[in-house]
């Protein structure tokens, strides 16, 4: 397995592109390109990726870079990949798609890719919305974040429902390797990029990229921002190979959901109310990946999460 | 060796010939037939690509794009709310100059929904940067299919090609056709060798973001190469038929134009019926002709100016509405012959698949001729057709 030492200097996503600082889409593209090396092929769909990175006469990438629209990743992955199988190439064939490029209006292209079982990496940059068109709503945006389409009015803040849970439906079209992923945690980024590099079939590589005009926060704390998403539960990091689910990076101690969102001016308007709702989503994701068996409903700092409470949810949400 | 097959057949038969590489797929009515005669050749080894099925038309496109970039000869067929669902990857693949071949089987685009022939489909996609063609018969749409990558990957053009077969009336119909020998095939179109891909070894960005700085000059560079097209599609159709023997006239082909009083312009299945209209009038001593309009892009302003020189009044078939009256054959007739004084009048006919009989051409004929005369006739006439206007 490569370690961190070994991963070459040579910037195949090159400096010089113009993502904000702090930016972590940029920095996991960075990272990951470095571990997928020179033989590889990338596709990215409309983002800020194709904005930062590709400004004609200006070009960041180092190996061949292709876009043409916004919903059809996994779909010109499975051509791309069909011609350099017919002419005999051995290339890795990466898509770096946004969650709405995934979740939303590229999630036909991507399951139709994952359901052929086509050979070839499909990486989601979550940032939880829109960030290219400035913030709006996606199927990625948690619970009560402030996004351009889900404003804090006076009736309703924020957004109303909780984040998509992309991993269960790309894991349902049982491909081989399924994971999650964080720049808080290099080794189990590295680690899980080098293994889906090297395995052949679809995989999928979701990793967790903060926006900092879209989430509102310091552009020095990305990566603070991302593993206390970690050690609150908002994001897990596990894999999915061949069916196995396996949890790669287990937090010690479950810290309250609240000091995460604090340090984002997206969620700061939320009453305790709303804070206290999305605290039991987050226990009760909690408890499904990391509660042993037997053991008790574990939630350090809420009582164990009541199953009514989300039927109350459903209710708010559908009406009685 | 000739066999007795359908059109869909036909178009698949030219593509195993051309030796595609890559062929994403999606089934529509009418269209189906040609997918699942590739899907046979794979299947049984007697073609050596690389067969996707695709979960709709826009990734058929966008798989097609990707092939396309990464160096492979792609083709792909579709129609009507297919070719609608890909639009916006029709756009994406031409200015990106990616030589895609892709069968279009005309047919209605809903609502209200229908399954035949009507051009409202493809004409929808006329300003995306394809070139177009309408074929007459299963013979011509055999040979098309592989003058098309020709054209297509010619390095003057570098363009995608949508050959457009009726639906139905072609499609689903059989007729003999002669195949060409696979040795033939491959003296005339050599395999596919682009300058720029997507290769490692020579990293290059396709696609990348065109600030308004730029963008100019690329719709300048797509716009010159329509033009070359002109010349390549004349050349081409020279050589193929020298080749098969088989010359269909380049961007137009004429009917007894040389001394021709009243001249209509037709497409696709149409211009045959129309023909055999031309003879019975012509035995009556009228003196009329016949202009089949090949390619729609490009446009052929030139060669249709010279062909209607000497007439003195002309009819154009269109098989689908532009809602601003007319049909958009006949504005583009209209705007390449601008300057010429004669009357150009419009006839709609066979939209939504409804027939088009020698009776209705007869009356296209006795209208355009009235306007000849200088008697007043309707600028645009629908024919065959119940009601009122309004």
């Amino acid at each position: 397995m490569i370690t961190i030492k070994e991963l070459s200097d040579d910037n195949l996503f090159t400096a010089g592109h113009t993502a904000c600082p702090g930016c972590g889409v940029a920095m996991s593209i960075r990272n990951a390109i470095r571990v997928l090396g020179k033989d590889t092929v990338v596709y990215v769909p409309a983002s800020c990726a194709v904005v930062f990175g590709t400004t004609f006469p200006y070009g960041a990438w180092k190996v061949p870079f292709f876009h043409t629209a916004f919903e059809n990743t996994g779909a010109c992955l499975s051509g791309m990949q069909a011609a350099f199988e017919k002419k005999g190439k051995k290339v890795t064939v990466v898509g770096f798609a946004g969650d709405g490029g995934t979740y939303d209006i590229g999630l036909q292209s991507m399951s139709g890719a994952a359901e052929r079982n086509d050979d070839v990496l499909y990486i989601c940059l979550d940032n939880e919305a829109y960030m290219n068109t400035g913030i709006q709503r996606s199927g990625g945006t948690p619970f009560g974040a402030w996004t351009t389409t889900t404003p804090v009015g006076n009736v309703v803040q924020g957004n109303r429902r909780f984040k998509k849970n992309l991993g269960d439906i790309v894991a349902a079209h049982e491909i081989p390797y399924y994971a999650t992923l964080s720049i808080g945690q290099p080794l189990d980024f590295i680690r899980k990029v080098e293994k889906a590099k090297n395995m052949r079939g679809f995989r999928f590589l979701h990793m967790f990229t903060p926006c900092i005009p879209g989430w509102k926060m310091d552009p020095a704390k990305t990566v603070e921002v991302t593993k206390r998403a970690v050690q609150s539960g908002m994001w897990t990091l596990y894999e999915i190979e061949n069916g196995d689910k396996r949890i790669t990076y287990k937090p010690g101690k479950m810290k309250s959901v609240k000091d995460y969102l604090m340090m984002q001016g997206r969620f700061r308007h939320m009453s305790e109310e709303d804070i206290k709702k999305l605290q039991m989503w987050v226990c009760k994701k909690w408890n499904l990946h990391y509660k042993e068996k037997g053991a008790p409903d574990v939630c350090e700092i809420l009582p164990p999460v009541e199953h009514h409470a989300v039927t109350e949810e459903h209710r708010e949400m559908h009406g009685p | 060796m000739k066999k007795v097959i359908t059109g869909d057949h036909a178009v698949a038969i030219g593509a195993k010939l051309c030796r595609v590489e890559v062929v994403p797929a999606f089934p529509i009515t009418p269209q189906t037939l040609i997918i699942e005669h590739i899907a046979d050749f794979v299947s049984d080894g007697d073609l050596d690509a690389k067969f996707l099925t695709m979960e709709s038309e826009h990734s058929v496109m966008s798989a097609a794009a990707g092939a396309s970039a990464a160096g492979a000869r792609v083709f792909t067929a579709t129609s009507s709310q297919g070719l609608a669902f890909m639009h916006e990857m029709l756009y994406a693949t031409a200015p990106l100059r990616l030589p895609v071949v892709m069968a279009n089987a005309s047919r209605t685009l809903g609502g209200p929904p229908g399954i035949w022939c009507e051009y409202n489909d493809s004409m929808g996609a006329r300003d995306s940067g394809w070139l177009q063609l309408y074929v007459e018969d299963n013979q011509e749409a055999l040979d098309m299919v592989i003058q098309s990558f020709r054209i297509a990957e010619d390095k003057r053009v570098l363009l995608p090609v949508m050959p457009c077969l009726d639906g139905f009336v072609l499609t689903h119909t059989v007729e003999p056709v002669d195949i060409p020998e696979q040795e033939e095939v491959d003296s005339f179109l050599l395999p596919y060798e682009p300058d720029i891909i997507l290769d490692p070894k020579r990293p290059a960005m396709i696609g990348t973001f065109m600030p308004s700085e730029y963008i100019m000059e690329l719709r300048r560079q797509t716009a010159g190469a329509f033009e070359s097209a002109k010349e390549v599609i004349r050349q081409i159709n020279s050589e193929f038929a020298q080749k098969f023997g088989r010359d269909y006239g380049g961007l137009i082909d004429t009917y007894m134009m040389e001394d021709a009083h009243t001249a209509l312009i037709t497409m696709g299945t149409v211009t045959s019926t129309s023909r055999e209209v031309v003879d019975e009038l012509r035995r009556k001593g009228e003196k009329v002709g016949l202009i089949k309009l090949r390619f729609f892009r490009p446009f052929p302003s030139n060669e249709l100016k010279k062909a209607v020189s000497h007439i003195s009044a002309l009819g154009v078939f269109d098989r689908s509405i532009s809602y601003h009256g007319g049909g958009p054959v006949y504005n583009e007739v209209r705007s390449a012959l601008y300057g010429m004084t004669m009357p150009v009048i419009n006839h709609l006919a066979g939209i939504g698949g409804r027939d088009v009989t020698k009776e209705q051409i007869m009356k296209m004929f006795e209208l355009t001729q009235k306007a000849g005369k200088g008697e007043k006739v309707n600028d645009i006439s629908w024919h065959n057709t119940r009601g009122e206007t309004n």
